[in-house]
C-alpha cells in the first residue's frame, strides 16, 4: 500500500499545475457548500429557535378535532344514519376539568403548563375601532410558557402582578392609537361587557400583526370581561425539549379528547418550506462539488492516458490489475483529503466572515448579524461529499487504466 | 523433454482477432529454455519474433497450445498467478526504456523489489545500489531518466530488470536504438548475465552481430518458427 501512495504521489507532483488547479476545485467546492450550508442551516435553526420560543410548545384548545358522534350513530354503528340540521346546545364553552389536567401536566418533568383564557374584543380610541385578542393569563405564570418578557419595550410585565386592570398591548397597536404607557383604553368584547384598562407595558416582538392585535391581562379580569368566571379555554405549554412536543401533544389529545396541537403541527407549512429550501440549497452546493469533481476526472484521466507506457511497464514488471487501479484511486483519494484539509478551514473563514456582516432586515429596526450555524453535520456532509466525489471521479479512469492489456501498448511503442 | 528445462512451450499460436480478419501472429511454436541459455530470436519484421516474446514473458495468452514452467502447465493461470510469476521469476528490457520519467535510476530499479516486499526498505536501496554499480551506473543513481543518455537508460532498465534475481530475461530489441559502443555494452552485459549468473536470456533483434553472441538463434518467418 505504501507503494501505491508513493507512485500515486509522484504521478500528482509531476503534474503540479493540474493537479492544483483540480485541488482548487475541491477546496472551492467544499469552502462554499460549508459556508452556504451553515448559513442556510443558521438563518433555519433561528428561524425556527424564534418560533419555537415565541409560540407555545403546545397549545389546548377547548375544540374537538372531529364533531360529537350523535347518540343514534352510537346505537346503530353498523348502519347508515343521516342527521340532519344538528344545532349545538347552547353552552358556556372551556375546557372542563382544567385543574386537574394542569396538575396532571406540571407533574411531568421538563414540561410547563399554564391556563389562558382567549378572547376577541374591540378597542374604541379616538374615532378608531380595532380589533382585538385578549390572552387573559396568571401573571406570575407568563415567564413560564411565554417570551413575551423579553420584548418588553416600555413598561414592565410585572406591573400586570395583583392589577386587575393593567393591560399589555403591542407597539404597533400603540402607535396606530397614539398611546402612550398609563394610559387608559376602554374594551368591548364579544359579548357586550365593557371594561377599562390601563396600559402598564408594551412590547414589541417585530411580528406586525401579532403586535397589533394581541394584549395581555390578568386571567381573573378577562374572565370577567368576557362574562365567562372560572373557565378557560386554553392550556399552553412549554418544554424543555421541544422536539418532543409532537409526541407528547399526540398523547394528550389521546387522553382528554381535547384539540391538542404542538408547534411542529401549527408551522406545517413553514416547515415544508423549510424542508423545499434545504432540498434547493444542497442541490446548488453539490453542483459545485460535482463540478469539481469533473476536475479531478479530468486531471486523473489525463494522468492514466499519458501514463499508458507506464502502466504497461509496470503490469510487466509485476504489478496487477488491482495494483493499477489503486495508484489511480488513491491519487483521487489524496485530492479529496487535500481538498478538505485546506477546503474545511476556508469554509471556515467564510462562515466567520459572514457572521461578521450586520444587516438590518427590511422592515425591522435592529442591526443584527446574519445568523450561521457551527453544526458539525455539514462539515461531516461536506467532506463526506468531497471524498465520494473525488473518489468516484477517479474510479472510471482508474477502471480504464487497470483494464489495459500492456501487450497492446508494448505492440504500439516498439 | 530434457531435465532441466526452465521454460518450455508446446505448439503455441497466436490469433489476433482484428476488425476485417483475424491475423496469424505466431504460429504452432514449440521453444524449450534452460538456463545459462542466451538465445536470440530473430527474423524479418512483422514475423512476429516480438509477439512470441510477449508469449513466453507471460504478457499475453497464446490461443491454442501450452506454456510449462518447470513442467508446471501455467497456461491457464489466472491474470494474478501470471503477474506474480513475471514479478518473481521474470525481468524485461524493452527496445525503449520505458523507464518511469518520474522515478530516479535508483527509483526505478528498486520499484520491482518494493511491489514484491521481501526486503526491508533498507535492503531494497542497497541491492539496487549494488545492480547499478554492477551496470557502470554509480554516478547517476539519483538522476532521472531524462538526465541520462540512451545506453545508460538500456542500463538502468536492464538493472531493473535484474531487481528480483529473475531466472528469465525477456529482451526486445534491447539494442535497436543504441550506438554501436553502447550496444555492445548491453550485449555484453546480457550475455554475463546468463553465462555467469544462471539467467535463461532470450533476445528479440535484428542484428546479425548481437545474434552472433547468442548460444542458440531461433529464427521466425510469419509466425513460424524455422530453426
Amino acid at each position: 500500500m505504501r507503494l501505491v501512495v508513493y507512485i500515486a504521489l509522484k504521478h500528482l507532483l509531476a503534474r503540479k499545475r493540474q493537479s492544483l488547479v483540480s485541488l482548487m476545485g475541491i477546496i472551492l467546492g467544499v469552502a462554499f457548500f460549508i459556508a452556504i450550508s451553515s448559513i442556510m442551516q443558521g438563518s433555519e435553526q433561528d428561524f425556527i429557535k424564534r418560533l419555537v420560543d415565541n409560540t407555545p410548545h403546545i397549545s389546548i384548545s377547548d375544540e374537538y378535532r372531529t364533531p360529537r358522534i350523535q347518540p343514534v350513530e352510537k346505537l346503530y354503528p353498523d348502519s347508515m344514519v343521516s342527521v340532519s340540521n344538528v344545532k349545538p346546545l347552547t353552552e358556556t364553552r372551556g375546557i372542563r376539568g382544567y385543574e386537574k389536567i394542569l396538575s396532571n401536566l406540571k407533574s411531568i418533568d421538563g414540561v410547563l403548563a399554564s391556563s389562558v383564557l382567549l378572547g376577541q374584543g374591540i378597542i374604541s380610541y379616538a374615532g378608531q375601532e380595532k380589533s382585538l385578542t385578549f390572552n387573559g393569563m396568571i401573571p406570575e405564570e407568563i415567564d413560564s410558557v411565554s417570551t413575551i418578557r423579553k420584548y418588553m419595550i416600555d413598561g414592565r410585565l410585572d406591573n400586570l402582578y395583583g392589577n386587575p386592570d393593567g393591560i399589555i398591548i403591542g407597539n404597533n397597536l400603540a402607535k396606530e392609537l397614539s398611546l402612550k404607557l398609563n394610559n387608559t383604553i376602554t374594551v368591548v368584547s364579544t359579548s357586550g361587557n365593557i371594561k377599562r384598562f390601563k396600559i402598564v407595558g408594551i412590547f414589541r416582538t417585530g411580528r406586525g400583526n401579532y403586535d397589533t392585535t394581541q394584549t395581555f391581562a390578568n386571567l381573573k379580569s378577562i374572565q370577567t370581561l368576557l362574562n365567562r368566571p372560572n373557565r378557560i379555554n386554553s392550556i399552553i405549554i412549554k418544554m424543555e425539549k421541544s422536539g418532543d412536543a409532537l409526541e407528547l401533544a399526540k398523547e394528550l389529545e389521546k387522553k382528554i379528547g381535547y384539540k391538542t396541537e404542538s408547534w411542529q403541527e401549527k408551522s406545517e407549512d413553514i416547515m415544508n418550506a423549510l424542508l423545499v429550501r434545504n432540498i434547493i440549497m444542497y442541490s446548488v452546493v453539490s453542483a459545485v462539488l460535482i463540478v469539481a469533481a469533473f476536475g479531478i476526472y479530468n486531471v486523473i484521466s489525463t494522468v492514466v492516458m499519458e501514463k499508458h507506457r507506464d502502466i504497461a511497464i509496470m503490469k510487466s514488471m509485476g504489478f496487477q490489475s488491482e495494483d493499477i487501479r489503486l495508484i489511480f484511486l488513491v491519487q483521487g483519494f489524496l485530492l479529496g483529503i487535500a481538498g478538505n484539509v485546506m477546503g474545511i478551514p476556508l469554509g471556515s473563514l467564510l462562515i466567520y466572515g459572514i457572521s461578521q456582516v450586520k444587516l438590518k432586515p427590511p422592515g425591522g429596526t435592529d442591526i443584527v448579524n446574519l445568523p450561521v450555524s457551527w453544526g458539525w453535520e455539514q462539515f461531516a456532509i461536506a467532506a463526506a461529499f468531497a471524498m465520494c466525489a473525488s473518489i468516484l471521479a477517479a474510479y472510471l479512469p482508474a477502471r480504464k487504466g487497470a483494464q489495459l492489456m500492456p501487450v497492446d501498448v508494448l505492440r504500439g511503442g516498439s | 523433454m530434457e531435465k532441466n528445462t526452465l521454460m518450455r512451450t508446446e505448439h503455441i499460436s497466436r490469433i489476433l482477432n482484428t476488425e476485417s480478419l483475424p491475423v496469424t501472429l505466431v504460429k504452432d511454436a514449440s521453444v524449450n529454455i534452460k538456463p545459462h541459455e542466451f538465445i536470440a530470436i530473430k527474423g524479418p519484421s512483422g514475423s512476429g519474433k516480438s509477439s512470441l516474446l510477449y508469449l513466453l514473458g507471460l504478457l499475453d495468452r497464446p490461443t491454442t497450445g501450452k506454456i510449462f514452467i518447470d513442467e508446471i502447465d501455467i497456461t491457464d493461470f489466472s491474470e494474478k498467478k501470471m503477474s506474480e510469476i513475471r514479478l518473481e521469476q521474470m525481468g524485461f528490457v524493452f527496445q525503449f526504456h520505458f523507464l518511469l520519467p518520474e522515478f530516479t535510476s535508483l527509483e526505478n530499479v528498486m520499484l520491482p523489489m518494493q511491489r514484491l516486499g521481501r526486503l526491508k526498505e533498507s535492503e531494497i536501496k542497497i541491492r539496487a545500489c549494488e545492480k547499478l554499480e554492477k551496470l557502470g551506473l554509480a554516478d547517476h543513481i539519483h538522476k532521472l531518466p531524462s538526465q541520462l543518455s540512451g545506453g545508460q537508460r538500456q542500463r538502468v532498465a536492464v538493472a531493473r530488470a535484474l531487481a528480483n534475481n529473475p531466472r528469465m530475461i525477456f529482451a526486445d530489441e534491447p539494442t535497436g536504438n543504441l550506438d554501436t559502443e553502447s550496444s555492445q555494452v548491453v550485449q555484453d552485459i546480457l550475455k554475463n548475465l546468463a553465462h555467469d549468473d544462471g539467467c535463461a536470456v532470450v533476445a528479440v533483434t535484428h542484428d546479425p552481430e548481437f545474434a552472433k553472441k547468442c548460444d542458440r538463434i531461433i529464427t521466425i518467418i510469419d509466425g513460424r518458427i524455422i530453426t
